[in-house]
């Protein structure tokens, strides 16, 4: 991995400080020119409204400045779209360290996904509810453990 | 006007418009989780709304930016549908708006994702996604509402009837557009029958259809919503935060 991927695959998310970029799948692609140096950096929104995009491209540039590229080019696409499979499964862990339930997987015909059981990030109980669809991000919703009885943020399949 | 650029900026409109009537439910819904919720999906319309109107800009290539476009013009050159500027009501009225919008805007995109405009596509193909949640957010809402209380399903027949005749425009004949909305009608009809028959909610009978927004023609609740969402813009022209 080149030095100016690594330094932006180590930007973390302005929401979730737990994971990287990289780990959500937001970070599609860093592109260096071999005859000029230039760092092109490819990235896409969770949600097409995400208020932390703008946060993402400065810190994006501020650790290219950092390794020696302070001319980057950061590029935001949305096509194809976004979708939370492209989740890391350490992403996925640091998540569920953090508690926060990782998104189940997504159904591919475009239909709202069926959530089945979320298992509590805290005490690993299947007996959970959802107390709100929409939570403190736009990628989140709000549940409830009715074993050990905490509310917890699960990332929404998309 | 020419077709991809009107298209486009109408959607846009439906969009923005959408996302600052939504957003004054913040801190006023009946319960926390509800007003993050509702502010979640203005926040998902205004995203939408932002590639919609920077796109729309780029088509007509006079060099406005999404924020030319939502901030300076008047309410005589906004495209977006009635039903969106209306105003929101009892929450009853705005569960009604949000589920007709959503059961609109649900296979809008989808059809959207397949155009053979490469922007539009993308935008399509996102979007959709989201209004799936808000289509689902809305018929919970309508039938929680509906087949609950008599006061409540007196009420949410009351919102039903008093947003159903501005439906009618949203699906009105647009033959160049790059997704024509008259061919979205039934998978609408079909999506919003449903939801109503198990709210036990009676689909109001068509009579009079308000329309004109497309055409820049609006209710009165437009140049006030305008004179909100745009009063700080223009009196600080060029602000940053």
């Amino acid at each position: 991995m080149s030095r100016a991927r690594q330094a932006v695959a180590a930007v973390v998310d302005p929401e979730i400080r737990v994971v990287t970029i990289d780990d959500l799948g937001i970070l599609r692609s860093v592109q260096e020119d071999p005859a000029t140096g230039r760092v092109v950096v490819t990235i896409t929104p969770t949600y097409t409204g995400c208020p932390a995009m703008d946060v993402i491209r400065a810190d994006i540039r501020r650790a290219l400045a950092a390794v020696g590229h302070p001319d980057a080019e950061v590029r935001t696409v949305h096509s194809p779209a976004w979708s939370t499979d492209w989740i890391s499964d350490a992403g996925r862990a640091k998540l569920a360290a953090a508690g926060i339930a990782p998104p189940v997987p997504v159904r591919r015909d475009g239909v709202v996904p069926l959530t089945l059981a979320v298992r509590c990030p805290r005490c690993g109980s299947p007996e959970t509810e959802q107390l709100s669809r929409f939570g403190s991000t736009a990628c989140k919703a709000l549940w409830r453990c009715r074993s050990c009885a905490e509310p917890f943020d699960h990332v929404k399949a998309l | 006007m020419n077709g991809p650029f009107a298209f486009t900026l109408a959607l846009g409109d439906d969009a923005l418009i959408a996302a600052q009537r939504l957003a004054e439910w913040t801190t006023r819904a009946p319960e926390m989780e509800e007003d993050i919720a509702l502010a979640n999906i203005a926040l998902d319309q205004l995203g939408a709304a932002r590639l919609l109107l920077s796109y729309a800009g780029e088509l007509e290539g006079a060099g406005r930016d999404e924020d030319a476009l939502a901030y300076l013009r008047d309410d005589r050159e906004f495209r977006n549908c009635l039903l969106v500027e209306l105003p929101n009501g009892d929450f009853a009225v705005t569960m009604a708006k949000l589920l007709v919008l959503a059961a609109y805007q649900v296979p809008l995109y989808t059809a959207l994702a397949d155009c053979p405009d490469e922007r539009l596509a993308a935008i399509g193909g996102k979007a959709r996604k989201e209004s799936a949640y808000h289509l689902d957010h809305a018929a919970l809402w309508v039938k929680r509402l509906g087949d609950g209380t008599e006061e409540s399903h007196r009420r949410m027949q009351a919102g039903v009837d008093q947003i159903w005749p501005y439906a009618d425009e949203l699906f009105a004949a647009w033959p160049d557009a790059p997704v024509d909305p008259a061919i979205l009608r039934s998978d609408f009809d079909d999506t919003v029958t449903a939801v109503f028959a198990e709210a036990t909610l009676t689909v109001p009978e068509v009579g009079w259809t308000p329309a004109g927004g497309r055409d820049g023609v609006h209710t009165e609740h437009l140049s006030y919503l305008l004179a909100e969402m745009q009063v700080l813009h223009r009196a600080h022209p060029g602000a940053r935060w």
